[in-house]
């Protein structure tokens, strides 16, 4: 599925416009960095509550599809933009992280 | 022989995974991709946030030979007393910032042995840690 797909499953705001057509591949949460860079795939779709820059580097050094905010997280402007530098799009959710995961799961995503 | 070095900054954490971002790019560029692009991105990105978090300051260089990729990472301090503990999964001396930003799980260096092909560690205490990391451009390690 399309990170667009993607976002209105979730009932997402697109925090900017880059990479909605990026090919989601499968699913993954968890908030330690260097956890995500082991575990997360590319095309993945992570769920995370950590907004910083480093989130953005690893999402983009793992060529992930998108950056998924749980319970209206926002993102500050300077690593929204280095998002969309990098082409990875970055989501806000109005759900929990579980609920993310239950409706990806649903959908037929895989986890990573 | 391609070789670009970078300077990283001790607590620097707006600019960190500036490194291995550009490293990557570069690769790129040199029609480098895939598996090894990625194992390259994690490990340089890992050893990169030591820098960051760990050390007093130092740099990242990323050589090409024949076969292999290098990837370098020297600093000037303070070293690491216990590399065999430093080495284990979940070993961590992340202060509470870094923690709260998703560092220390104690996997960083890990995560690089299981990427790179070629790993090899030095440290000496008040001096500094070497880290020498070799990618083998085709058919190394799978992801
Ligand atoms: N360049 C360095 N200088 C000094 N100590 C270091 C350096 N790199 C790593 N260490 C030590 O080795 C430990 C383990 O490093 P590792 O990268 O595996 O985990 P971490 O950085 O603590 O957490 P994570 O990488 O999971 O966010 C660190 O907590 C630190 O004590
Ligand atoms: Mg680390």
């Amino acid at each position: 599925m399309k990170v667009n797909e993607l976002s209105k499953l979730i009932n997402a705001k697109n925090l900017h416009d880059i990479g909605l057509e990026n090919e989601v591949k499968s699913g993954y949460t968890c908030d330690l960095l260097s956890w995500v860079m082991a575990r997360g795939n590319e095309g993945c779709a992570w769920v995370t509550v950590q907004t910083h820059m480093n989130v953005v580097a690893v999402a983009s050094l793992k060529e992930m599809a998108c950056i998924i905010l749980p319970d209206d997280i926002t993102m500050e402007e300077a690593p929204l933009n280095k998002a969309k530098e990098e082409g990875v799009a970055v989501l806000s959710s109005p759900l929990s992280a579980y609920s993310i995961c239950a409706k990806m799961a649903k959908a037929g995503l895989p986890s990573c | 022989m391609i070789a670009e070095s970078f300077s990283v900054e001790k607590g620097d954490y707006l600019r960190a995974g500036e490194a291995s971002t550009k490293m990557k790019n570069m690769l790129k560029k040199l029609g480098i991709g895939g598996s090894v692009l990625r194992r390259i991105s994690v490990a340089a990105y890992e050893v990169e946030m030591n820098l960051v978090i760990h050390s007093l300051g130092g740099t990242l260089s990323i050589d090409l030979d024949g076969d292999y990729i290098w990837l370098v990472s020297e600093d000037i301090g303070p070293g690491i007393p216990d590399i065999e503990s430093a080495m284990r999964e979940g070993y961590s001396t992340a202060d509470e910032i870094a923690q709260g930003m998703g560092f220390g799980a104690g996997m960083g260096i890990p995560n690089m042995k299981r990427n790179a092909d070629v790993f090899e560690i030095e440290s000496e205490p008040n001096k500094g840690t070497k880290i020498k990391m070799g990618f083998l451009m085709g058919g190394g390690k799978s992801e």
